[in-house]
């Protein structure tokens, strides 16, 4: 045992509280983020021992240089049509956002989440995987839904949680859930898509199946268990998985310092599990694509699990109840230097002699009005503040398989109520 | 037709803010996402933006107007080919229009226009005045009117003064003030020494609370809502709860865990359960759940205090109720002891947290058909004051629990499981219980609503063990 007196020249012992470099009323500065040059890093074939890339974790794989042109061997070669149905993809996410976020302000739902700015990390990895694997999202991978063709009408009727709600009213809005264009039910407590995202993949190699999972989770999570959770069992069973971190630098309030984020990069986690970690430029979609590609080929090819770091930045807020001007400089994600993903994607297309701003004019437009139509037909079907949409009887359904006699005499009993009432 | 701009819900609990600026004026066109003005909450301030394309008719709301409800016709839009000066007001709702320099409360038309966002949670709050004294609190003591929000910080904020190992830690706590604001200035006032943003990760930030606590601190831990604490449920019960007793009384863990439990307004099944039960069944947990504000802080202060780990369940629908507060230099309860909130022969009314308000109004309601409800408000869920709760009984004879949660191996269930083994000579009826339907509350209005206790459902349990 140490005595008092021996401890008293000791420093007295103290804890650092990461801040992130500038709050509101000072002036943002990305000067510090390290930017390798578009092409600059090298692209292994996948099946390259993870203890040989090592070195990929703490760069920046990046294929779109500054004048929108494709360099270096991560470049995926995509024909013009895939890279304009990507375009219109990332344009649809961005017009269907803003309609619902105004949407909200109107009182026609209670709740968005915009993804503007992040609308490669979901539309990107939507076109490198292939349509029947399965997606684990967070709440700001709707570009997955948009990517697979999933109807306007039923996304839009889910946040209303109108008649025409397919989650029958039940869930949050913007909490999707889709079996057939596979992709699982959003939680709202975050995490628990990584380790079911891994379990579902394992039971697909149990099982025989060819199809492969992908899961998505935000740099704030990853300080929950069920991130270390998932990438232990994905590396140790070689799971066909591709785990993406999404980090666009604030959970909410917090930067992402409060995660760890000043001490290595997310992608740098995937050493610790002796799996191969990828950091991309989560703006560049040609990037996400190669990258996701990358992984999902290794996944398929039993060789792994592969953890990506998207590397972006959340330019709104968190979701309708945040108010970004409290915590961070108004107005810094315009000053993100890895630019906008949307206006990346056309200049190269332009740049390929593939697309042009009148043709980008009349893309913009003719998603305007689609959405419009989309939310005109939705609307039918009620919003927020319109007459009930599900029956009460409704609610008692699906608690179980099969409705049983405890919930069958509530049922009946809410019917009598019902019924009194409206004598 | 003119359009009718509503004053927006910007998020789900949001019942009124402040109109704080308008960026257009009459007669100005606008054309979707255009921001028409800027609006102030508690939480945050918003820009509030067109959806449709017209003209500003008429702006009904002016400037700098506090406690506009949600829902109230702040302004009118003209369609297009409309005559923007033909466009009148709707008459039944048009709020007074205040100048810019009276921060005054709009006027009663406006608060009776229907609030925007429907909610099963309006029949769990409204009214919001109820308060019953306390008999505690000598008279003559002077009062003041403070929501339970300000009662929670206000609690911390005094221990904390007092008491230099006291420290809050949790998911935005410090930058942001707390996701619904109860650690609001504490940040300012203590420094991140002391109020401390955790990586989101429950499991762990639980872990090292336990951890601080055993090595001497005192830990207020808080959860964004206790739906995420499933995630630390092992730390509370397996470590927090037990080491005193497995270490042989070596290791205290003064620790309070606190933060909203119960359903809130619109936010679906996962975010929206009471976990009253389950922790109350823990042998080593003190579960504190106040209704007023008093008690929240009244009951924070001693769980503070407490040795022992302490679970403090409060109510975000209750966050922003105000109540009477006694001004003294230190308001501390006892843990442990109920409240009688109501007086009354006829039936005992028995419930804790947000229940306790529709109980109080299922007590009026009565009180006007003849029967006389006595309303505990057992505070303390563990350990349970059946002192109280008998002594009520054995004056009335019959009794109903109301609980906002499942009925199954619920509060309520032990509530007549005492009333039955300790109080069965006094029964004049069987306990009824009024309980949420035994569903995942479901998000949609009409279905939460339905899935909620209700103050008629109390009503008609009253009745029933009254014989009326």
């Amino acid at each position: 045992m140490t005595s008092s007196n021996e401890r008293r020249n000791r420093p007295a012992l103290s804890l650092h509280v990461p801040e992130p470099d500038a709050r509101p009323g000072e002036e943002v500065d990305f000067s510090g983020v390290a930017i390798p040059a578009a092409g600059s890093v090298a692209r292994p074939d996948i099946n390259v021992a993870p203890a040989d890339i090592r070195d990929l974790p703490y760069t920046l794989i990046r294929v779109l240089d500054d004048d929108g042109k494709a360099v270096g061997p991560w470049d995926p070669r995509l024909d013009a049509d895939t890279l304009r149905r990507m375009l219109r993809d990332m344009a649809m996410v961005r017009v269907y956002d803003e309609r619902m976020f105004r949407a909200q302000r109107q009182g026609k739902t209670s709740f968005y989440m915009k993804s503007l700015g992040e609308e490669a990390v979901a539309v990107a990895a939507a076109h490198a995987l292939d349509r029947d694997d399965m997606c684990f999202p967070t709440y700001r991978q709707q570009g997955l839904l948009i990517a697979r063709d999933y109807p306007l009408t039923e996304m839009m009727c889910q946040v209303y949680s109108n008649a025409g709600d397919k989650l029958k009213g039940r869930q949050l809005p913007i909490m999707y859930s889709d079996r057939e264009k596979g992709f699982f039910t959003i939680s709202g407590n975050l995490g628990t898509q990584y380790p079911q995202a891994v379990g579902w993949a394992m039971g697909s190699a149990i099982k025989g199946d060819s199809r492969i999972a992908a899961a998505w989770i935000g740099d704030g999570a990853t300080a929950e268990g069920d991130f270390h959770n998932a990438v232990t069992f994905a590396g140790v069973y070689r799971a066909p998985v591709v785990l993406n971190v999404v980090n666009n630098q604030w959970a909410i309030s917090s930067f992402s310092g409060i995660a760890g984020g000043e001490l290595t990069t997310f992608a740098a986690r995937a050493v610790g599990y002796g799996i191969p970690g990828l950091r991309v430029d989560g703006n560049d979609p040609l990037a996400v694509y190669a990258a996701t590609r990358w992984a999902a080929d290794r996944a398929r090819s039993n060789l792994g699990p592969t953890l990506i770091e998207l590397f972006t930045y959340r330019v709104e807020g968190h979701s309708t109840s945040d108010d970004p001007s409290a915590y961070r400089p108004q107005g810094a994600g315009a000053k993100w230097p890895l630019g906008d993903p949307l206006m990346r994607l056309k200049a190269h297309l332009i740049g390929l002699g593939e697309w042009d701003e009148e043709r980008h004019q009349q893309l913009l437009d003719q998603l305007g009005e689609e959405v419009k139509a989309a939310q005109k037909e939705s609307e039918k079907l009620g919003t927020l503040g319109g007459e009930a949409a599900q029956s009460v009887e409704s609610m008692f359904d699906d608690v179980f398989a099969e409705l049983p006699w405890h919930l069958q005499e509530q049922r009946e009993q809410a019917l009598a109520e019902a019924e009194a009432k409206r004598k | 037709m003119a359009i009718e701009l509503k004053m927006p819900a910007l998020s789900p609990t949001m019942e009124e803010g402040t109109l704080a600026k308008w960026l257009v004026k009459e007669g100005d066109e606008v054309k979707s996402g255009d921001i028409l003005a800027e609006i102030e909450t508690d939480k945050a301030t918003m820009e509030f933006e067109a959806v449709d394309e017209g003209t500003i008719a008429k702006i009904l709301v002016a400037e700098g107007t506090d406690g506009v409800k949600v829902g109230t016709v702040i302004a009118m839009i003209a369609g297009e080919g409309e005559d923007a000066s033909s466009v009148q007001a709707p008459a039944a709702k048009a709020p007074v229009e205040q100048p810019s320099d009276q921060k005054t409360e709009v006027g009663s038309e406006a608060e009776q226009a229907k609030p925007q966002l429907e909610t099963g949670a309006t029949q769990l709050t409204a009214p919001a005045s109820r308060q019953a004294a306390d008999p505690d609190v000598p008279e003559g003591t002077e009062m003041v009117r403070t929501t339970v929000r300000e009662a929670l910080r206000d609690a911390m904020a005094e221990e904390m003064r007092a008491d230099d190992r006291v420290f809050v830690m949790g998911e935005e706590v410090a930058q942001y003030q707390g996701a619904y604001k109860v650690t609001q200035g504490l940040l300012d006032e203590f420094g991140d020494r002391r109020v401390i943003d955790t990586p989101i990760t429950e499991y762990g930030f639980a872990g090292i609370g336990s951890g601080a606590a055993m090595g001497g601190l005192k830990p207020i831990v808080e959860f964004m809502t206790f739906n995420f604490a499933m995630q630390a449920i092992d730390h509370i019960i397996n470590s927090a709860a037990k080491t005193n007793y497995m270490s042989g009384g070596q290791m205290r863990c003064p620790i309070v865990f606190r933060g909203p439990n119960g359903a809130a307004a619109r936010v679906g099944a996962q975010h929206s359960q009471n976990f009253g039960p389950w922790y109350a069944s823990v042998p080593g947990l003190i579960v504190i759940a106040p209704y007023t504000a008093a008690d929240a802080k009244g009951l924070l202060k001693a769980a503070i205090r407490s040795e022992d780990p302490v679970v403090f369940l409060e109510n975000e629908l209750m966050y922003g109720q105000s109540f009477d507060v006694p001004k003294v230099d230190d308001y501390v309860l006892p843990i442990g002891k109920a409240r009688i909130a109501r007086e009354g022969k006829d039936v005992t009314l028995v419930s804790y947290s947000i229940g306790v308000g529709v109980a109080l109004d299922a007590a009026e309601k009565l009180s006007a058909e003849g029967i006389e409800a006595e309303v505990v408000d057992l505070r303390t869920l563990r350990p349970l004051d059946t002192e109280t709760v008998l002594k009520s009984l054995a004056k009335t004879n019959r009794m109903v629990v109301v609980e906002e949660g499942w009925p199954v191996c619920s509060i309520a269930s032990e509530i007549m499981a005492v009333a039955m083994e300790q109080g069965f000579d006094d029964l004049d009826a069987p306990v009824l219980r009024v309980t949420n339907e035994d569903v995942p509350l479901p998000y949609a209005a009409n279905l939460e609503k339905a899935a909620l206790i209700k103050v008629d459902d109390v009503v008609a349990a009253a009745k029933k063990v009254t014989y009326r």
